[in-house]
């Protein structure tokens, strides 16, 4: 039973859940997977730190809840303090990289680790809110997160993604947020170039 | 009969489970809803009045749940499939309305999407600690069903099933969800509206100078006459006869109550439903419902391949409860084990059915969160020993 369990956390507006609900609709739905989301209630979805959760499994997810990430999504300062002590030794990390600055081997609470070498980078990091608002909306960020993602993990095929996207935002700015998704799929094709061929997840998930 | 096609958004989809739940009472034929929007619950009636619309549906956000349960007994008796949808506060706000649809015959859902209590308690955080006021929350002697989704695809088909429960027995029927289950999205496949079976309500063809409307001829519910259609007929809480009118002696005391009573325990055999897992050899069976039934049968995984015997009973129906079998089970087995969230509810149950032959071993959890399954698979590894 290979389980992968992720958070994705920022600050209210961003589109956390939207982005959540697009990567489980993409694993579920589209790659005939199961997928469980879980967003965050109470007091911290208005305002500040705002965080989904999905457990993703090739049988039924019989635990809803995540224990320890295997992918830590990051899209604020807040919500990287908040949760960056749970994600595996060996999980990914994806940040905004203009919002969120890892510190790398903190030794009260370090399972990150920026390592290089044959099994690639495990942290990857990338300007969404810049290339969203060079899109010529801001609000897009999420789409271009949820495309870098999908580069990053390859826990479905970008195909699978693209079409949960469309199928997921409002209508009439599918074009947009297409964009949006592509844009961040380039992104990690021209920083990242060679690790795109092999994906950042441990082969045992 | 085949479900209107208008409320049946065929496809699939992914959904939490109040909007599943919602999309469930669209294609049962739910055309009326009040109610008085509270966590963890809201999103059902955001959903349905975000489309009722379309369908001819009405939606009435209303001052409070006294009122929104009393709304829909109302709307039922113009025979509208109705529906309320609520969390554990305003579950006990309408207690008074519920016994009054049981007293009346009324066919309606109740949705109590369970969180952490008692009183305001944890609004956004898990509970299954209202099982027992399902059963008995309401004052006087009644029998009513109450079923126990454990996931957004069941939030939808056991909405379904609710409705159609209710117009079969006339009776209030309540769907125990937990936040968990209500706010988890999974995917969820609404089937073609000509694969969904509805039932519709039962309308006498009885002339109108004759119609009785409690009176049964030896089946075990009445037909129904619809208000406005024209029959002149009383209705009332009050113990009736079976013109329905008041009647106040033991001996129609007996007779009506009675009915109401048994027109559930006599058929309990077909309204039950669970769903086992491993039971057949067993030594420990682990019964549970609801989220809880997803957790424990993690637990049970855990506890066979450590070498015990281990088995789940899933409660999907756990008012009527399923006596027989838990009786049955009880001469073969060593023990029950019972994780539910609450300090300890429908193990009451397991235990008065057990009734000694087996041991029946409570896995509590306050609420605010789902058992650890390790907590679960300790339990059964202890009651193997």
């Amino acid at each position: 039973m290979s389980r992968t369990e992720i958070r994705i956390t920022g600050f209210g507006g961003q589109g956390v859940v939207l982005a959540g609900y697009i990567i489980g609709r993409a694993c579920a739905i589209e790659a005939g997977r199961h997928a469980t989301l879980i967003q965050s209630f109470g007091p911290e979805a208005r305002g500040s730190a705002c965080s989904a959760t999905l457990a993703v499994c090739d049988t039924e997810v019989l635990y809803p809840y995540i224990q320890r990430p295997d992918i830590f999504v990051v899209m604020s300062g807040e919500g990287y303090e908040r949760y960056r002590a749970e994600l595996k030794d060996d999980g990914v990390l994806i940040y905004e990289k203009d919002l969120v600055h890892p510190t790398p081997g903190a030794p009260d609470k370090a399972p990150l680790r920026l390592r290089e070498g044959p099994a690639g980078p495990r942290a990857y990091g990338i300007p969404s809110t810049r290339i969203a608002e060079s899109l010529g909306r801001a609000m897009v960020q999420n789409i271009v997160m949820v495309g870098f993602f999908t580069a990053v993990t390859q826990l479905v095929s970008r195909a699978q993604m693209r079409a949960a996207v469309q199928a997921s935002v409002p209508p009439g700015t599918e074009e947009l947020n297409l964009k949006a998704f592509d844009a961040g799929c380039a992104f990690f094709d021209t920083t990242y170039g060679e690790a795109a061929q092999s994906p950042a997840l441990p082969a045992s998930g | 009969m085949r479900a209107d096609p208008a409320g049946v958004l065929t496809g699939v989809h992914y959904l939490d489970g109040d909007f599943a739940c919602g999309e469930g009472a669209m294609a049962a034929g739910c055309r009326f809803v009040a109610g008085y929007p509270i966590t963890p619950s809201t999103e059902v009636v955001e959903r349905i009045a975000r489309r009722f619309p379309r369908m001819g549906g009405t939606f009435v956000q209303m001052e409070d749940e006294l009122a929104s349960m009393a709304a829909v007994v109302g709307a039922s008796w113009t025979g509208t499939k109705s529906m309320t949808v609520t969390s554990g506060p305003g579950f006990s706000l309408m207690m008074e309305n519920i016994g009054l649809a049981v007293m009346m015959e009324t066919p309606c859902v109740v949705v109590n999407v369970q969180r952490g209590g008692p009183s305001t308690g944890l609004p956004t955080m898990v509970g299954q600690a209202d099982m027992m006021q399902a059963r008995w929350g309401s004052h006087g002697d009644y029998e009513l069903i109450a079923l126990c989704p454990q996931s957004p695809q069941e939030a939808f088909d056991l909405t379904i099933d609710a409705f159609n429960l209710s117009e079969q027995y006339r009776v209030p029927v309540l769907v125990m969800m937990d936040e968990c289950v209500g706010h988890m999205t999974e995917k969820v496949i609404v089937r073609p509206a000509e694969d969904i079976e509805v039932v519709p309500r039962r309308l006498t063809a009885a002339p109108r100078g004759e119609f009785q409307p409690y009176r049964v001829d030896g089946r075990p519910v009445p037909e129904f006459a619809r208000a406005g259609d024209g029959y002149r007929f009383h209705t009332t809480g009050l113990t009736h006869d079976e013109r329905g009118y008041p009647v106040m002696n033991a001996e129609c005391q007996e007779k009506c109550v009675r009915r109401l009573v048994d027109k559930i325990r006599g058929s309990a055999e077909q309204i039950v439903r669970f769903e086992e897992e491993g039971t057949e050899g067993a030594d420990i069976v682990v019964v549970c419902y609801g989220i809880t039934a997803r957790v424990a049968r993690l637990a049970v995984h855990l506890a066979r391949e450590r070498g015990v015997k281990a088995g789940v009973l899933r409660l999907v129906v756990v008012w009527p409860f399923p006596e027989q079998r838990i009786r049955e089970l009880a001469r073969h087995i060593r023990a029950f084990v019972v994780p539910e969230i609450n300090y300890g509810q429908i193990v009451l149950e397991v235990e008065r059915c057990a009734a000694g032959q087996a041991a029946v071993v409570p896995v509590p959890h306050g609420g605010g969160g789902v058992h650890d399954p390790s907590a679960i698979c300790q339990s059964i590894l202890r009651a193997a020993q």
